[in-house]
């Protein structure tokens, strides 16, 4: 892709009234776009970042640059592409590390509480103010995956279709309890200061650990064993409890690179997002997405034991009690969770065939 | 594995914008026919990865499912046909998956190779071998078919609970109308239940 395609952007809007009741504004969305958007405006797809991501979905470094580009499986020459950085984040977008407009200083921990919903309404406005009226896809991974869902409840009329991926109707404690772990690492780190650290040194050792655990789940027995065996480290720790083995240099690694680039605040809000996260909320399997006319094709791992491939099934399984038309597919792969990060080639082929059937009306109902 | 002379059958037996669920559906080929040609409402079950590719190419409606494990999802009768082509000789338990078929469809259509014909017969006797056919391609270390019956043992199994409506027989693109436990390559059953 070359870089004049990507176009970094923000929007922002006075105020936007939260699931909780309270009121937030002003609100800036941060986000960018790749392709162009044809006369008829019917070539938009959303694409929905999971927790560490950000707006920058595409081109050099981008997360989701494998399948998103010039002649990629979402081809930046058919489609005009979106990707914000979400409500609560650190990439741009309005989040406690943002100013206060009250107080001059950033929310910190005066930032109210968030939810998938209100990071889906921030989206929504965003596609109001590009004028889009009906997206061609939302299209997004774990978390993405969860505000694609949310998509289909809440703006059933404003899309054409939804590929949800890895993902879950509903957060089981299990899920819950490591996002729990992430965040009290976080929290017993003396240089957190209950949120107020913008001033001073960052919470660095607890935002690591958390972003050390996450990766944990991220990855399968098999696919750490392929990767770092039992090996030992080349530059061997000299201390007793130093990272010695491979496994531990890449988890420091990895913990080491995001607190650079990641809020440990937006971590705490994003993660509590997610947890709270439950399309259901009361409703039915059977009537969740009724109503909704949408294509759905649902993909799911089956090294995924983040988000096992039940939890997609039950997706599935509203969808046909629904009657919406949807397909699904569960790629075997080795890589575990992060399989929809990596996995690309399979998972490629059946966003790309199901974008065109959608684009060419194929299939029920054409 | 359906072929044209399969589409034309299925079209002759299906009526327009029906619901049609097609167990073990492959690449899509015979649904994606009946959705344009008969404007049913199609949905498909497969386990094959490629196979599904090529079904959500077709802008199918497939799931990736072990028909094995039950269609609980699916109420009763809530499709007009199941259908079965070539598949009911692949599943670990036949007379479950049927079953299940007779619940979920008003109607099933079962699509079997016949392992009397003729050929097989004498491929068995004269040269001690298991047959490789047209029907039955496959050498014995890499078949996906797991039971071998014939079209009588289908008619007898069915005397038991099932109605066959209709049935139908061919070898090659040829229909078979004498002596089809003989005659007939593939045995195809309009189904519903006694």
């Amino acid at each position: 892709m070359t870089l004049q395609q990507v176009q970094a952007q923000s929007y922002t809007f006075d105020e936007l009234a939260l699931e909780s009741g309270e009121k937030l504004g002003p609100i800036t969305i941060a986000y960018e776009t790749y392709g162009k958007l044809n006369s008829d405006k019917s070539n938009a797809l959303l694409v929905l970042h999971p927790l560490s991501g950000d707006a920058h979905a595409a081109g050099e470094n981008g997360w989701w640059t494998n399948l998103i580009g010039s002649g990629k499986a979402i081809d930046t020459d058919r489609y005009f592409v979106v990707c914000s950085n979400v409500l609560g984040g650190c990439k741009g977008s309005t989040g406690p590390s943002s100013i206060n407009p009250k107080t001059g200083k950033p929310y910190g921990i005066d930032f109210p509480l968030i939810t998938i919903g209100d990071i889906v309404n921030a989206q929504h406005q965003l596609i109001d103010h590009l004028r889009i009226e009906k997206l061609l896809a939302v299209i997004g991974g774990s978390m993405g995956g969860m505000q694609v869902l949310q998509w289909m409840v809440s703006y059933p009329k404003r899309i054409r279709s939804a590929i949800p991926i890895a993902t879950t109707m509903k957060h089981t404690p299990q899920q819950i309890a490591f996002n729990e772990v992430a965040r009290q690492a976080i929290i017993a780190d003396p240089d957190w200061r209950s949120g107020n650290y913008y001033d001073h040194s960052i919470p660095t050792k607890g935002l690591a650990i958390a972003r050390m655990i996450g990766h944990i789940t991220y990855m399968s027995d098999a696919s750490m064993a392929e990767k770092f065996g039992r090996k030992f480290r080349s530059d061997k720790a000299l201390f007793k409890f130093g990272a010695d083995f491979e496994v531990e240099g890449y988890l420091h690694n990895r913990g080491d690179n995001f607190v650079r680039r990641f809020d440990a605040n937006s971590y705490l809000y994003i993660t509590k997002a997610i947890d709270y996260f439950n399309i259901l909320n009361g409703h039915s399997l059977c009537d969740i997405f009724r109503g909704l006319h949408a294509k759905v094709l649902v993909i799911a791992f089956k090294s995924d034991w983040l988000y096992p491939t039940y939890q997609s099934q039950e997706i599935v399984k509203a969808c046909k009690l629904s009657g919406v038309d949807a397909s699904y597919c569960e790629v075997n792969s080795t890589y575990g969770h992060d399989s929809f990060l990596l996995e690309t080639v399979l998972e490629g082929q059946l966003i790309s065939n199901f974008l065109l059937s959608v684009t060419n009306g194929k299939g029920q109902g054409a | 594995m359906a072929n044209n002379f399969d589409f034309r059958l299925f079209d002759s037996w299906i009526g327009k914008g029906a619901s049609v669920l097609d167990l073990g559906c492959g690449d899509g080929a015979l649904l994606a026919h009946l959705a344009s040609q008969k404007q049913v409402r199609a949905q498909g079950i497969e386990l094959d990865e490629q196979a599904i590719i090529r079904c959500v190419a077709k802008g199918l409606s497939v799931f990736q499912q072990d028909i094995d494990t039950g269609l609980s999802e699916y109420a009763d009768g809530s499709f007009d046909y199941v259908i079965l082509n070539q598949t009911l000789q692949q599943v670990k338990k036949p007379a479950f998956v049927l079953q299940e078929a007779l619940r979920v469809g008003k109607k099933v259509i079962v699509g079997i190779p016949n392992f009397a014909h003729y050929k097989v017969r004498t491929n068995i006797f004269f040269k001690g071998r298991v047959p490789i056919t047209v029907a039955l391609p496959f050498q014995w270390f890499d078949t996906p078919n797991l039971h071998f019956l014939s079209v009588n043992d289908f008619r007898d199994y069915c005397k038991k609970n099932v109605t066959i409506e209709c049935s139908f027989f061919r070898a090659d693109a040829r229909q078979v109308k004498l002596l089809p436990n003989l005659m007939a390559e593939y045995g195809y059953f309009l189904l519903s239940k006694t």
